[in-house]
């Protein structure tokens, strides 16, 4: 196995166990689509670093980040959650991200390419994903609090509308470290489907956690394995083996 | 503020969406009072609650004690089955000290069944939940209780322990009992003073001094028949 592949598998390793930890929260809030959308959204960010010359991932979480505070300001100031909104402001950078990517690197934004990824690219995701761990974690039981009840959760003098954006951030940040190898259209899927898997058999928070972190691991490297031994895109590979694993969970329900 | 007065509210006036919900709200809450609120469905009885816990936006003066500690109980919730947050679990976001919570297990009624920690929260009876709300609720020693409703979601036989165990609680702990009840019976027999609430107040002060027919019919309009018989 080549120091690259290794470097690869351990690049992948972090990015699928930040993906699930922040994904067991996403299934519990019931925002799995919100989730699977906002990964669509980095699209225009990464058309426009590509045609400046910076780097996609930055681009893809600058406009990530802008498409959170949006995502947060509509969920915190409208009485019914404007879904029918989200789901249409989605397809939109979807649209224009499609139109102004250019078309040598259109096919590779969309699905990924694990070749892509370079030695500084490694070094932004580790440190990301000590920040993403770091940070989940001192908000883990205030978001959980506000799942059972957000008015239970603020009488106990938790700033639940502060922590709500925090989580949505953190989500912005790990789509963003995904979407080089997952690509855009599927780095929604390593967030939700090894939270949902996890869930299946989960009889505890902590070992949800625990759990979808770890098949976000497996999936991801598995995948890459798959992947660089059949000569495939590893973004579909890693989706469809984390989809394994659901299917696996399924039988194994608690 | 007077020692004795643990909360003070004036001129309350709370809009949502510019409805006006609430308005003119005045009264105050003595230290060891059991205070029921009652009201009509529309009445504002949550909104009030709600804004006394400092979660809504209002007009007028909503004033603690500097030394109050709050718990709060809300209205029946409905925890998803499939959370796999266990009852410990959620309990230790209250209360870190695993001692600590088996000793309030125990005041609200499950001393002989510890294994109700390890169940999940979304499974619970609603009578259950109750009892396990109202123990988050107790952690922290709080000196005033918070109850919107305690007994919608609980079966007939679960609400009198529902009751009794508030009442245990107070005697136990020094508590002073804030609590909205649709049933009069209950108001009867445990609160010292009842707010009578139909998007203003209607009336204030002891069940049996101030529960009249006139004040009834201020609060249920042609509905009263439905309220008499408790």
């Amino acid at each position: 196995m080549s120091n690259n592949l290794l470097f690869l598998l351990f690049i992948g390793a972090l990015v699928g166990a930040s993906s699930g930890y922040l994904g067991s929260f996403m299934v519990i809030k019931r925002m799995s689509l919100v989730g699977d959308a906002l990964s669509h959204v980095a699209l225009p960010g990464m058309a426009l670093a590509l045609t400046f010359g910076f780097n996609p991932m930055l681009g893809a979480l600058i406009s990530l980040t802008l498409a959170v505070f949006g995502i947060w300001y509509l969920g915190e100031h409208s009485e019914v959650y404007p879904e029918a909104l989200v789901g249409v402001f989605f397809t939109a950078s979807l649209a224009i991200g499609i139109l102004i990517t250019p078309e040598p690197e259109l096919f590779e934004t969309l699905f990924g390419n694990i070749e892509s990824i370079k030695f500084v690219d490694g070094l932004i995701t580790i440190a990301a994903s000590i920040i993403i761990f770091l940070v989940a974690n001192q908000i883990s039981k205030k978001l959980i609090l506000g799942v059972v009840s957000e008015d239970l959760a603020r009488s106990t003098g938790i700033k639940m509308q502060k922590v709500n954006l925090v989580y949505l951030v953190l989500v912005g940040l790990v789509v963003s470290l995904g979407v080089k190898f997952i690509g855009t259209l599927l780095t929604g899927a390593l967030v939700i489907v090894p939270a949902a898997s996890a869930k299946n058999v989960a009889r505890s928070v902590k070992g949800f956690q625990i759990l979808s972190s770890l098949i976000g691991v497996f999936s991801a490297i598995t995948g890459i394995l798959i992947a660089s031994f059949l000569g495939i895109s590893s973004g579909p590979a890693v989706v469809l083996v984390s989809i394994a694993f659901f299917v696996l969970s399924y039988f194994f329900r608690s | 503020m007077n020692e004795d007065i643990l909360l003070s509210v004036s001129n309350l006036k709370v809009k949502l969406n510019n409805h006006l919900i609430l308005s003119d709200i005045s009264f105050e809450v003595r230290r060891d009072d059991t205070m029921a609120i009652i009201g009509p469905n529309g009445a504002g009885k949550s909104v009030l609650f709600r804004t006394i816990l400092g979660l809504l936006p209002h007009e007028g003066v909503v004033k603690w004690s500097p030394s109050v500690k709050i718990g709060y109980v809300p209205q029946k919730l409905y925890v998803a089955k499939d959370i796999p947050l266990t009852v410990a679990e959620f309990l230790s976001f209250k209360e870190s000290n695993f001692d600590k919570i088996l000793q309030v297990l125990g005041q609200v009624g499950f001393g002989k069944r510890e294994n109700i920690l390890k169940m999940k929260l979304g499974v619970l009876s609603g009578g259950e939940l109750q009892r396990i709300l109202i123990a988050f609720a107790v952690m922290g020693n709080p000196n005033v209780l918070l109850f919107d409703e305690p007994t919608s979601g609980v079966d007939l036989s679960g609400e009198e322990t529902v009751y009794q165990l508030i009442s245990k609680l107070q005697a136990e702990k020094d508590l002073t009992i804030i609590f909205i009840s649709h049933e009069l019976e209950v108001v009867y027999k445990y609160a010292a003073t009842v707010l009578c609430l139909n998007k203003e107040k209607v009336c204030f002060g002891p069940p049996r001094k101030v529960i009249d027919k006139e004040n009834l019919e201020k609060l249920y309009g042609e509905d009263i028949h439905l309220y008499r018989h408790h």
